[in-house]
């Protein structure tokens, strides 16, 4: 999923880039509190992991294979600050030193495959934890974000491609077929992600970042039989609130800003203009996002067209600001309570 | 904590491409990727400046040919990619050797071909003339966060380690009859995963205790002053000032 140079138009890179400065910039205070001095190392460490982990190939069906993406995997493990971080950092190595992925679209990537796969995956994951707050929940909920988080990644490049794209494919077409190849790709990634975090809690289930909270408090058993408590490092979570509901609707906004502009800006004539892709379309049909008004989905008339994707753009930037807004206060919040209660 | 683990990237020599301060080059590549992308595609002329451009630069750095080209194989997926856009893209057809292809298609595929590949062979003799812990260096004097530096540096050390790690897994699971051939053997691979992580974080903590024990307190410090002359600025202004310039024509004659 490495976009390379020439993919998106100039303009989009750049905006793309500012996004990924700012996220960048914020989870890196953020993972200092999270880390404190600890940072540098810890973080190096796990981005060499996440590398690592990328090579390792897991077949999807007969003859392909795919890959980890890693974002959601990390968020869980580390933290979703410090998982931006050491994503963005692989990304930049592999953009840097292994002529993988282009120059100019370091900040597509890092916005896609570092902020949004954690963003989606950890907001994801509280989600299901927060519903069901039990340890044993916790490789579902690793499931869940994973699963999530790789179609929304490339849901995320079909609105870019939508606003600055440079190849003539219709943008039905990209969504479902992107769609539908990261549904495959997400449900291999969100069983391999949920197996991994199972095995690193039954050995270091300290080392969870997703985990805190929710392991079982010590129990001392002196040689009397008498049984006391120790006190848990973190106190159970208070004041649930708004919080879930926030983040929850920022993911569900999403989702529904990708397939309603869809709907809104589809016109007539898009479906006799696409006949020369019917066998693409049929295709299409098998994937599970390739339903009708995807396939055989067109933009045309200027007007429209521009109206539409001014509209897109705006959305694009409010829903990414919104919903990484939401999850960082969210986290941020929660993170302050525990220091708070300690103190 | 030595660095030369990275011969595959990096192909040591005495040039004046190698010997220029690593900021200068960063902001030389940056640049001249940004010109690259800006080439209107219908300009056929100026990307053979391009192209022509950097082959002077790898030259200069007496960078081989199939070096080069050995590492351009990143690129595959992309192309691939490119190929199937005149077949699948919209708009007026054009016959071609009896196929029905999309002239915008067509122009599309061209367009990323020749815009990813003058970046990849970019940052290719980019990597293959700076060492990773100079670029990274560069990269700090550049005003990069040192925190993502740093991490960035840790990253490059222990990358190898790592990996290695991962290969001695896996020679261990294949030396016991594993074969993974599909999804149902997904759970050893994800066991090997967790603890690669478990391993990982464990040596992560030794790392900033040993850190800690020889006085680190959050900031590394800079032994190397990687200051660069004005003559050094004019050196790596070449290659995005001349690019430039085949841009600028080709924008004026549009």
């Amino acid at each position: 999923m490495h976009v390379p140079d020439g993919f998106f138009d100039a303009a989009v890179s750049l905006a793309a880039g500012g996004v990924a400065a700012a996220g960048v910039a914020v989870c890196l205070r953020n993972a200092r509190r999270e880390l404190d001095d600890r940072t540098a190392p810890m973080a190096g460490l796990v981005a060499a992991f996440v590398f690592a982990v990328q090579m390792l190939n897991f077949p999807v069906a007969a003859g392909t294979s795919g890959h980890l993406l890693g974002g959601t995997l990390a968020a869980v493990l580390v933290g979703p600050y410090t998982a931006v971080l050491c994503v963005a950092v692989v990304l930049l190595v592999q953009g840097f030193f292994f002529a993988d992925g282009g120059l100019t679209a370091l900040g597509v990537n890092i916005t896609l495959m570092a902020i949004v796969t954690a963003a989606v995956g950890w907001a994801v994951f509280r989600l299901v934890l927060r519903v069901v707050p039990r340890r044993s929940a916790v490789p579902m909920a690793a499931f869940a974000g994973a699963v999530v988080s790789v179609p929304a990644a490339a849901l995320a490049f079909t609105l870019l491609f939508w606003i600055g794209g440079t190849a003539p494919i219709d943008v039905g077409a990209v969504a479902a077929a992107m769609g539908g190849v990261h549904v495959l790709i997400g449900i291999g990634e969100g069983l391999i992600t949920a197996l991994t975090v199972s095995s690193v809690l039954a050995v270091r289930p300290d080392l969870v970042h997703g985990a805190r909270g929710l392991t079982a408090p010590l129990v001392l058993r002196t040689a009397g039989g008498e049984t006391a408590v120790a006190a848990t490092e973190e106190p159970a979570r208070k004041k649930a609130g708004l919080r879930p509901l926030l983040a929850g609707g920022a993911l569900v906004a999403l989702v529904l800003a990708g397939f309603v502009s869809f709907y809104a800006s589809s016109s007539p004539d898009g479906l006799e203009k696409v006949a020369g892709d019917k066998g693409l379309n049929a295709q299409e049909r098998d994937h599970p996002l390739g339903g009708s008004p995807f396939a055989d989905y067109g933009v045309k008339g200027v007007g429209n067209e521009r109206l539409a994707v001014g509209l897109a753009g705006v959305a694009g930037v409010a829903i990414t600001v919104a919903a990484g807004g939401a999850i960082f206060t969210a986290v941020r919040r929660r993170s302050r309570d525990g220091e708070q209660a300690k103190a | 904590m030595g660095g030369g683990h990275h011969h595959r990237l990096f192909r040591h020599g005495d040039t004046a491409v190698h010997r220029l301060p690593p900021q200068c080059k960063l902001v030389a590549v940056a640049a001249f990727a940004v010109v690259v992308v800006a080439t209107p595609r219908e300009a056929f002329w100026a990307f053979a400046v391009h192209a022509a451009l950097l082959a002077a630069v790898a030259a200069a750095a007496r960078v081989p040919a199939g070096f080069v080209l050995r590492r351009m194989a990143v690129e595959v997926p992309f192309v691939l990619f490119a190929v199937a856009l005149p077949v699948i893209g919209l708009g007026e057809r054009v016959q071609v050797l009896g196929l029905s292809l999309s002239v915008a298609g067509l122009w599309a595929a061209w367009n990323i071909l020749a815009k990813a590949t003058l970046g990849v062979v970019a940052s290719i003799l980019l990597a293959a003339t700076t060492e990773p812990r100079m670029l990274l260096l560069g990269a700090q004097r550049l005003r990069l966060p040192s925190l993502l530096v740093q991490i960035a540096m840790f990253m490059l050390r222990y990358m190898d380690v790592i990996l290695d790690e991962a290969r001695r897994m896996r020679v261990a699971r294949e030396s016991r009859g594993f074969a993974a051939r599909d999804l149902r053997q997904a759970p050893v691979l994800a066991r090997s995963a967790g603890a690669l992580f478990i391993r990982s974080y464990e040596r992560g903590e030794r790392v900033h205790l040993a850190m800690l024990s020889r006085g680190y307190t959050g900031e590394m410090p800079v032994i190397h002053d990687l200051r660069a002359t004005a003559r050094d600025w004019r050196t790596a202004a070449v290659l995005p000032a001349a690019a430039l310039a085949a841009a600028a024509l080709s924008w004026s004659l549009l």
